[in-house]
């Protein structure tokens, strides 16, 4: 089995987010970055645990991004995983990455590719979908359980208003949410191996971005709490009804 | 023209759909163009119904083996409808099958796509359609370079919007290919609206101190007629189910109104929820960051608070 985790670098969950160059750029001043969590915490932690169950398997990394992404892939190396690429580049239009991963899926020719169920930057839920159109596999979507069985794949999956079970055979993409897998964090021995782990920049094929970022705005602030007495609610049941009118 | 996919669960027109035509219709009216609706599968609603969201007309792929989600079938006859069609832009629902399905038909149909739009593109120079970005803590403005365009527009962030017509429907035939997956165990939460739709929401953090607690909780949302939320503490120490995790690595939602009660308001939390149109914070803590993001706020014990909103809103409800 050879399975191929996506991994995206992302700003950590309480940074800052502002921007510069007159809106057009993200501030990376005083930012953490972290591995994406759904890409850490659900699809490379499910490819370990699958790794763990059966010893053949191979996992690889990829991640589309610039030398800074380096020490995020050695991080997630170190959570496990046997090798990872780094396609060369720092677009930010989602057809452009998914064309780069789909190209080292091709070449790799894995089973099963897993993304998490978005990134937490851009928000845009898209590489998995995308992926599965490149390449022409089946794809399922907000997965929270996976069990394998030779050529097939046992799905659990959240859908509009519960949850299902599904069957697919491989190859397939998988996006992960919560419920995958359980968080773990890097132990010293994996943080060791993971400096001599095989980490190979390849340059990104041609393709034509279809979006470009033009800006970014900040949401506009709130006005100020209303504070209510706590012992008067029927106020706040008039505030909601009349002037926020809401119920 | 533009084409909007409308989807289903279980039979039935979400309203996210409902919001993605009247956002169709609207967008077609800016561009000058026509706007059709396109639903795959079996559906209870009445096709026709959809002309008082805006369609002129509805394409009807009527075929039971397409009621539930398989991306590979879906996508591929949605990107054929569309080339059919010569459809300029594709709209979609952002909700859980439009995030599936969406991605993909941008690729067949080699489009530009945003995903998470959170209002009409500006169609003045260009085609620039704003989002949602980092979990809602900002918007970016995003330029599709493309001939054919595909948007998903985030839910409750385009109201639905009314006309006073009749869409007409033609049922049209494109070969269906084999399913790529197999449903073989369908759980449905009985009774509840998807977070992601519902109109009110009451959430509940760890300042409830245990889920015996919740009862509180659950009599303010029933009096209300609200869905009910939890904080990510809460759900990982297994208070509450893991469905009902709001915040920025849990469900994004954007209530009209979000009542916080013992959440102290980490900036993460309020990722997932700062969307919502109004939102109350009941909290014992005045320093509770929480308040800096609400409307309305009462400091106060929730077990007490709580009790008296659900009381007076009960009074409201028979008096009105």
């Amino acid at each position: 089995m050879k399975i191929l985790v996506c991994i995206s670098k992302t700003p950590d969950t309480t940074a800052k987010i502002a921007f510069t160059e007159g809106n057009t750029k993200f501030d990376e001043n005083g930012v953490q970055w972290i591995i994406n969590p759904y890409d850490e915490w659900y699809a490379l932690v499910k490819a370990i645990e699958l790794k763990e169950k059966d010893a053949s398997t191979i996992i690889h990394l990829v991640t589309v991004g610039l030398a800074d992404a380096e020490p995020i892939i050695r991080k997630a190396l170190a959570l496990g995983g046997d090798e990872a690429i780094r396609v060369n580049s720092n677009s930010n239009d989602s057809f452009y990455v998914a064309k780069q991963i789909a190209t080292i899926a091709k070449e790799g020719s894995y089973e099963l590719i897993f993304t998490g169920k978005e990134t937490i930057d851009y928000n845009s839920a898209s590489i998995g979908s995308m992926l599965s159109a490149i390449l022409d596999f089946p794809f399922v979507s907000l997965a929270n359980q996976l069990d394998l069985n030779g050529n097939t794949a046992t799905v659990r999956r959240e859908i509009e208003g519960g949850e299902e079970t599904c069957e697919v055979n491989l190859p397939l993409v998988i996006s992960c949410q919560k419920g995958m897998a359980e968080q773990r964090i890097p132990n010293m021995r994996g943080i060791m191996a993971a400096r001599t782990k095989p980490l190979k920049v390849v340059e990104p094929i041609e393709t034509i971005a279809r979006t470009s970022i033009k800006k970014f705005e900040s949401p506009l602030a709130k006005s100020g709490v209303k504070l209510v007495d706590p012992t008067n609610m029927d106020e706040l049941v008039k505030l909601l009804k009349e002037e926020a009118k809401v119920i | 023209m533009v084409l909007v996919y409308i989807d289903q669960a279980d039979q039935q027109i979400k309203k996210s759909s409902l919001e993605a035509m009247s956002y169709g219709a609207a967008l077609a009216k800016q561009l000058g163009c026509d706007v059709t609706a396109l639903i795959l599968g079996t559906v209870q609603n009445n096709l026709a119904d959809l002309g008082k969201h805006g369609a002129q007309k509805v394409y009807h792929l009527k075929n039971e083996s397409l009621n539930s989600l398989d991306v590979k079938l879906h996508s591929t006859l949605i990107a054929t409808a569309a080339k059919n069609a010569n459809a300029t832009v594709v709209v979609f629902a952002h909700n859980i099958n439009g995030k599936a399905i969406a991605p993909a038909v941008a690729v067949k149909l080699e489009a530009g796509i945003v995903t998470g739009a959170s209002s009409l593109p500006n169609t003045e120079n260009g085609f620039v359609v704003t989002k949602t970005v980092f979990s809602g803590k900002a918007f970016a403005s995003i330029q599709i370079e493309t001939a054919i365009k595909v948007i998903a527009i985030n839910q409750n962030s385009f109201g639905l919007v009314d006309y006073d017509t009749s869409a007409t429907i033609e049922e049209i035939n494109i070969s269906v290919p084999a399913p790529s997956i197999k449903i073989t165990k369908v759980d449905k939460i009985e009774g509840e609206i998807p977070l992601t739709e519902a109109n009110l929401v009451v959430s509940g953090g760890r300042g409830l101190k245990g889920p015996e607690h919740w009862n509180i909780l659950l009599d303010l949302a029933k009096a209300l007629g609200a869905s009910t939320a939890c904080s990510r503490p809460v759900s990982d120490s297994d208070w509450r189910p893991h469905h009902e995790h709001v915040g920025q690595t849990g469900i994004q939602i954007a209530p009209n109104l979000y009542i916080a009660i013992g959440i102290s308001g980490a900036i993460q939390h309020l990722a997932g929820v700062n969307r919502s149109k109004t939102i109350v914070v009941i909290n014992k803590d005045p320093e509770a960051p929480f308040f800096k993001a609400a409307d309305y706020g009462v400091v106060g014990d929730a077990f007490e608070v709580v009790p008296a909103l659900t009381s007076a809103i009960l009074k409201m409800k028979s008096t009105a």
